[in-house]
């Protein structure tokens, strides 16, 4: 029964994923780049290891404990640093200058 | 049933790390680069874990991908700091 929830997260981790390949391809701009690249990888990464921790710990030990409790400090720390790392490459941008993409530059 | 559903979904990560390796060589600038180097790192630290559970190791596969983590963060964060010093080098096209 655990293992159907282990399923759909993994599928729905892998959709972020794919989200976020997508966005990173196809949108015109370097800011709305970062877009995707923030946003959707931290989500997919949050229920691909949510999925896995819950795997893990279907037999409970003391050994699958400490496996779930780092998969677990592997998200709250992406959570913390993704959104540091966005924002230095946007201040990298704005200090360098470049422009946004506008819609009448686009030709 | 799992094991397979796990080599499927990281071979399937694999592929979309070559998607986002595509903005990392032909970026049109450098900032671009690393927005592609930081989508393969993420996706490398859920693609580390999943490969310890295919090789039935995660004990060991999941530290290695607590250190990945550290390190893409930290080697994201030292080049955007070096390159906005650098004023003309991260725009090729745009400006001129």
């Amino acid at each position: 029964m655990l293992n159907y929830v282990v399923i759909f997260l993994i599928l729905g981790g892998l959709f972020f994923f794919t989200g976020g390949s997508v966005g990173i391809i196809r949108l015109p701009d370097f800011y709305s780049r970062l877009h995707p690249a923030g946003k959707l990888d931290t989500a997919g990464q949050l229920m691909i290891m949510s999925a896995l921790a819950i795997y893990v710990l279907q037999d409970f030990s003391l050994q699958t404990f400490l496996t779930a409790t780092k998969i677990v400090l592997i998200v709250v720390f992406v959570y913390i640093t993704s959104p540091t790392a966005t924002h230095a490459i946007v201040e990298a941008g704005v200090r360098a200058g470049l422009k946004p993409w506008t819609k009448e530059e686009r030709s | 049933m799992m094991d397979s559903l796990f080599l499927y979904s990281g071979i399937y990560l694999a592929a979309l790390m070559l998607v986002s390796l595509y903005r990392g060589v032909f970026g049109p600038t450098i900032l671009d680069r690393l927005i592609g180097v930081n989508a393969i790192g993420s996706k490398t630290t859920a693609l580390l874990v999943l490969v310890g559970l295919i090789y039935g190791r995660v004990e060991m596969f999941v530290d290695i991908a607590l250190a990945y983590a550290l390190l893409n963060f930290i080697a994201v964060l030292a080049a955007s700091r070096y390159f906005q010093k650098k004023k003309g080098l991260s725009d090729e096209s745009s400006t001129r």
